[in-house]
């Protein structure tokens, strides 16, 4: 049963380019806010980022040693699950490659944890190489709350989903232990190029 | 009242928080599974212990899935979906759901 | 009065489910200058109960869809489901449904549904409603039924709306018994007496049935509204089990 709504087009978006993966639309200059919980309060005081589990020594950062870290200005497309995609998108922040490159382990997974309890999990060979990042900055602004500030994780090449908003750290661990949407039937990887959804997309 | 108007008394603001929604907003959609109204239903939360109605529970619904989340706690409840011809439902959140099965919303 | 017709199984329910069903429109007209009233010819509309919502669905030529829920308006002795949108000028289904929307289109429901936000008179009183803005349309339906009914339960609504010309209902609001307070937050005429602003505290101790009297309390509206009024109510000593809520989000008009 199908029965199209004579006249309606829905928020306006681009279907085709060769920027979009299968199924995305472009959703151009608005940045739709996805939201499974309250806004967590975050106190810059008290923040800190740390990396965690197995590893020899627990690292840790805070506000003011997060700041002082050498920092990258990235341009790029991003794809979230629910099929909006916005290209271009500007962010400052450090490298995983960085914030990683002290830390002794033989990990080969990591689950990213943040404020408010969300977790999420993914290969930690994902986060090296250049391909990750914890922002704090959003087109020269600092990162909003609604979107993840005072910082987030930003891991363009797969679902936003990963992209942890409120990020304080990673454990690294042996085996790929499911997160906040992984447990819900999420893909555990999450390559939108591949559509991977869902487990077994 | 505009919401620019709440932030300023801190009772609101424009961000996420004005989009939530009570759990009665999910009837419908839950409604493609079950065949009675389950939003009425006691809900004791397993993270919490609390005993409140699914209908009362703060229903977050700009996600991938429905999110119900406990009014005491905001632990997560329930988790609902329905895309591509699948349903999948969570309540590892709800310890215990009590139904009235006498009337199913309708009084009389 | 006559009484609606109750089917039980239509082709909305199988096995129990609740399936999108084709409407057709049979009527839309202007409520207020931001509002519309649809009305809708549902097959198989198994009867409501005051307060009840149902969810529209809305598909595009190349398959995108949106989905809203909707407070049904009109009372359950009334012969055709009825409607009321405000149109937020940024949203994506609201400014369909009240500008594009023609007589005899169809749009796909589902419903009613929510057990939980209603009122029927068997269920008794004193009844007090509170909306801001739009949230007053299933406040329509409960008073349309009391009326119906002949029930003389107490009633009271106590309605925020921007100015008088954005009072949705405003025939049902002025023919009612029920007490009503009408309070305006953005304009008022030079020569109005109620009241205006914000509703806050002072104002639900002022006009809202007390604590002692045991009321049961509905509040209806968007999210900010809803939350300021239910944490003001139970500071005035309200038990929470008496106070319901019903959050329309950031749509449903700012009051
Ligand atoms: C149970 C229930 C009953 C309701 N009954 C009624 C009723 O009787 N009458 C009525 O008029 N309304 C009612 N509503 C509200 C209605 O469902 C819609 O929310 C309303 O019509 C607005 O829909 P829209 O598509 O026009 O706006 P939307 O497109 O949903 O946008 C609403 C606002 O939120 C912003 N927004 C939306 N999504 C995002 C996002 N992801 N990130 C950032 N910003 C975003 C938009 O920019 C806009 O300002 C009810 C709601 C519920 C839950
Ligand atoms: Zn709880």
């Amino acid at each position: 049963m199908s029965l199209i709504s004579r006249g309606f087009a829905g928020r306006a978006r681009t279907t085709s380019s060769d920027r979009l993966p299968p199924g995305q639309y472009d959703a151009g200059g608005s940045f739709p806010v996805l939201t499974a919980g309250p806004t967590p309060r975050v106190d810059i005081g008290t923040w800190d980022f740390t990396v965690q589990g197995q590893v020899d020594e627990v690292a840790r950062w805070s506000w003011q040693q997060f700041r002082a870290l050498p920092r990258e200005d990235v341009t790029t497309d991003i794809h979230c699950v629910t099929s909006w995609s916005k290209l271009d998108t500007r962010w400052q922040g450090v490298s995983l490659d960085t914030i990683l490159g002290h830390v002794e382990t033989a990990a080969e997974y990591v689950t990213v944890f943040s404020d408010g309890g969300y977790t999420t999990n993914l290969p930690l060979e994902d986060l090296t190489g250049g391909r990750a990042w914890v922002v704090d900055t959003y087109d020269e602004e600092p990162l909003a709350a609604e979107h993840g500030g005072p910082a987030r994780l930003l891991v363009p090449h797969l679902y936003f989903w990963k992209s942890a908003k409120w990020v304080r750290g990673l454990a690294l661990t042996s085996t790929d232990e499911p997160g906040f949407w992984e447990t819900f039937g999420y893909h555990s990887y999450g390559d939108p190029w591949r559509s991977q959804r869902y487990a077994g997309d | 009242m505009t919401t620019s108007d709440m932030t300023a008394d801190g009772t609101a603001d424009e961000g996420p928080e004005s989009r939530r929604l009570d759990g009665n907003a999910a009837a419908g959609p839950l409604r493609e599974l079950f065949s009675v109204d389950i939003i009425a239903a006691a809900c004791t939360c397993a993270h919490c212990g609390g005993t409140t109605a699914l209908a009362e529970h703060v229903l977050y619904a700009d996600a991938p899935a429905l999110v119900l989340r406990c009014p005491s706690c905001t632990g997560v409840v329930l988790r609902y979906a329905s895309a591509g011809g699948q349903a999948r439902l969570d309540l590892t959140g709800a310890r215990l759901l009590v139904l009235d099965l006498a009337h199913d919303g309708r009084p009389g | 009065m006559t009484t609606p017709t109750v089917t039980t199984a239509g082709p909305a329910r199988r096995g129990g489910r609740l399936l999108w069903t084709p409407a057709r429109v049979r009527s839309v007209q202007a409520e207020t200058a931001r509002a519309t009233r649809l009305v809708l010819e549902v097959p198989g509309w198994a009867g409501h109960v005051p307060g009840q919502h149902l969810d529209v669905r809305l598909t595009a030529p190349d398959g995108y869809r949106a989905k809203r829920s909707y407070s049904v308006a009109s009372g359950p002795e009334q012969p055709h489901v009825e409607l009321i949108v405000e149109r937020l000028p940024d949203g994506e289904v609201s400014p369909y449904l009240t500008q594009q929307l023609r007589v005899g289109d169809e749009l796909e429901v589902r419903g009613p549904v929510g057990g939980w936000f209603v009122w029927h008179a068997s269920l008794g009183g004193p009844l007090q409603l509170i909306a801001g803005g739009s949230g007053v349309v299933p406040f329509l339906s409960m008073l349309q039924h009391r009326e119906a009914a002949g029930s003389d339960v107490p009633a009271r609504l106590l309605y925020s709306a921007r100015a008088l010309p954005d009072v949705i209902g405003a025939d049902r609001v002025a023919a009612t018994d029920a007490g009503v307070t009408l309070v305006l937050t953005r304009q008022a005429p030079a020569t109005w007496q109620g009241p205006t602003g914000r509703v806050d505290a002072r104002l639900l101790h002022e006009h809202v049935v007390p604590p002692d009297a045991r009321p049961q309390v509905f509040v209806c509206g968007p999210t900010g509204f809803v939350e300021a009024v239910a944490d003001a109510l139970l500071e005035l000593g309200h038990p929470p089990e008496r106070v319901k809520t019903e959050r329309f989000g950031t749509g449903g008009g700012a009051t």
